[in-house]
């Protein structure tokens, strides 16, 4: 099923916390929305789910509008809201019945699919607990559990993995990209290397705007530019430095902090220095202890676009 | 429908597993059977009629004060700890919610009041009753609660603390119970008269007497539409564009 989103603007008053962004996510991909707090993440999670109406825009679900087929849409998505909300009085299975109940899963397959989350969030052994009895890690596996219950076709996560412990974070990392296989998934969060993790495609989010959008891959290479290398070679130091900036395609040269021996070496724009850097080591019988480049994290990309 | 019962469905095991509806329904025998039965000024055996008028007024004001208790929580505390947004997310209208909810307060008053029954039986055992004023007494009674409820529902749905909640109801409440009574009373002519017709006493009685008209039919189901549909329309607030 895929997701349609145009022109879609969320004011507050005069504030506007989402700014007109538009974009498509296709059957099967798992997108992640990146942003520091504040940038609207949420917020167009909730106009997606019907939360919230957009103050312009739309979304379409395989060409069915929120606007006018709330409950349609409705129906097939599955949406964590942020803060994992829960009836917290009730008891894990009845609440999930509920839940199946209101999404109008048939009445005979309710009790299989509610068991089939059980064992697929690892509920198993607290099922007849209370919501308040458990710790958070578990309400947050009850939450995803109630968000698939209809099995719905379209999976919208609020930061899926808050609160819980590393174990269970690979889980649901697995479990999201199993689904991600035959749903459309959106999730957001603030942990890059989960979206890094999870995600076939990222959109970074700033108040209100997508400043970018593609996979981990293409996202380093645009803010990379020029070439970044490490570089150890043991001679005189000064020496090194001056002859690395002498070098035809090198524009600057950093010794590293602490390290003697280390520089971070930049290249010109659109240039390659590791060749050179190994026949000037040659000529001046230079050992080269270390020659290797540097990829941009996506933190960097991040904080690149959101600062 | 479907979808409306089962939310009525959840609030109602909500308020037998919280022991609300427990204490809500002995709170409510106790009041009105001391006063019917026990107390000397005002017991049936003293009045020597037998009816139940004595029954229907103390139900009448206990309902008064017990209703808000049963509706302050169930808009607000949804917006307060954020699981409206699970049910609105969910494909459910917010008709069916707010009805749901109706639905399952005015279960559990039916459920107070059908214990009451044998008050009714024990009555006819003592002498011959007007069964008519009977049944228009527990209807009015059910048409009041039906009417609080929707008012207590509406009060829920402005905040999201239940104490302001509580108190809006009674407020709101109040002016129904008592004061377009009053201000009816001492304001002649035209606003006196539409005022008198505001007030739940004046069709409470009519109907406790017996006498189903539909005047006072029309009157219940009104304020149950009002106060049913403003709530909605807070719950749809969200999707109003600033």
């Amino acid at each position: 099923m895929s997701i349609v989103i145009e022109n879609l603007t969320k004011k507050y008053g005069e504030q506007k916390a989402v700014n007109n962004i538009s974009f498509e996510v296709k059957t099967g991909e798992v997108v992640g929305f990146l942003g520091p707090n504040g940038a609207g993440k949420s917020t167009t999670m909730k106009m997606i789910t019907c939360f919230m109406s957009p103050s312009s825009g739309d979304v379409r679900l395989d060409h069915k509008s929120i606007l006018a087929h709330p409950e349609e849409v409705k129906k097939k998505i599955g949406y964590l809201p942020e803060n994992n909300p829960l009836y917290t009085d009730m008891p894990i299975v009845e609440y999930l019945r509920f839940v199946a109940e209101i999404q109008g899963v048939e009445k005979s397959k309710i009790s299989s699919r509610i068991a089939e989350m059980i064992e697929m969030c690892g509920l198993d052994l607290e099922k007849h607990k209370k919501i308040n009895e458990l710790s958070k890690g578990y309400r947050q596996r009850v939450g995803l559990a109630q968000a698939m219950i209809h099995d719905p076709e379209v999976l919208i996560l609020d930061e899926p993995t808050t609160g819980l412990d590393p174990n269970q974070i690979i889980e649901i990392r697995k479990l999201i990209k199993k689904l991600g296989k035959e749903k459309t998934v959106i999730l957001s969060s603030h942990i890059l290397s989960e979206v890094e993790a999870t995600c076939d495609r990222i959109l970074i989010i700033n108040r209100g705007r997508i400043v970018a959008d593609g996979s981990s891959e293409t996202l380093r290479k645009q803010s990379q530019g020029q070439e970044l290398l490490t570089v150890q070679i043991e001679a005189d130091n000064s020496e090194v430095n001056k002859e690395l900036l002498s070098l035809a395609t090198v524009e600057t040269v950093t010794p590293v902090d602490g390290k003697t021996g280390f520089f971070t070496v930049q290249s010109k724009p659109e240039k390659e220095s590791r060749k050179a850097i190994f026949d000037l080591c040659v000529g001046k019988k230079w050992y080269l202890m270390e020659l290797s480049g540097i990829e941009t994290q996506l933190e960097d990309v991040f904080r690149d676009l959101t600062n | 429908m479907n979808k409306i019962w089962i939310i009525t469905r959840r609030e109602l095991a909500s308020f037998f597993d919280s022991l609300i509806a427990y204490v809500i329904i002995i709170m409510f025998l106790g009041f009105t059977g001391f006063f019917t039965w026990v107390t000397p000024s005002s017991n049936i055996f003293l009045i020597g009629q037998a009816n139940l008028q004595v029954f229907f007024q103390i139900g009448f004001w206990t309902l008064f004060f017990f209703i808000p208790a049963l509706t302050m929580k169930m808009l607000a505390e949804e917006t307060r700890s954020g699981t409206i947004e699970l049910l609105n997310t969910k494909a459910i209208s917010d008709w069916e919610i707010v009805a749901g909810k109706f639905m399952a307060c005015l279960l559990l008053v039916v459920i107070a009041l059908a214990c009451t029954i044998p008050y009714y039986v024990t009555v006819s055992q003592l002498g011959s009753v007007d069964h008519g004023a009977m049944i228009g007494g527990y209807l009015g009674l059910v048409l009041l609660s039906a009417g609080y409820i929707s008012l207590g529902l509406f009060a829920s749905s402005i905040t999201n603390n239940q104490i302001v909640a509580f108190l809006i109801a009674l407020l709101i409440g109040i002016f129904f119970q008592l004061l377009f009574d009053m201000l009816g009373f001492s304001l002649r002519g035209g606003i006196g008269n539409v005022l008198n017709y505001l007030s739940m006493r004046t069709h409470f009685d009519s109907l406790s007497r017996g006498v189903i008209d539909s005047r006072d039919l029309i009157y219940f189901f009104s304020v149950i539409g009002v106060g049913l549909t403003f709530a909605q329309a807070m719950l749809s607030k969200r999707n109003w564009q600033s």
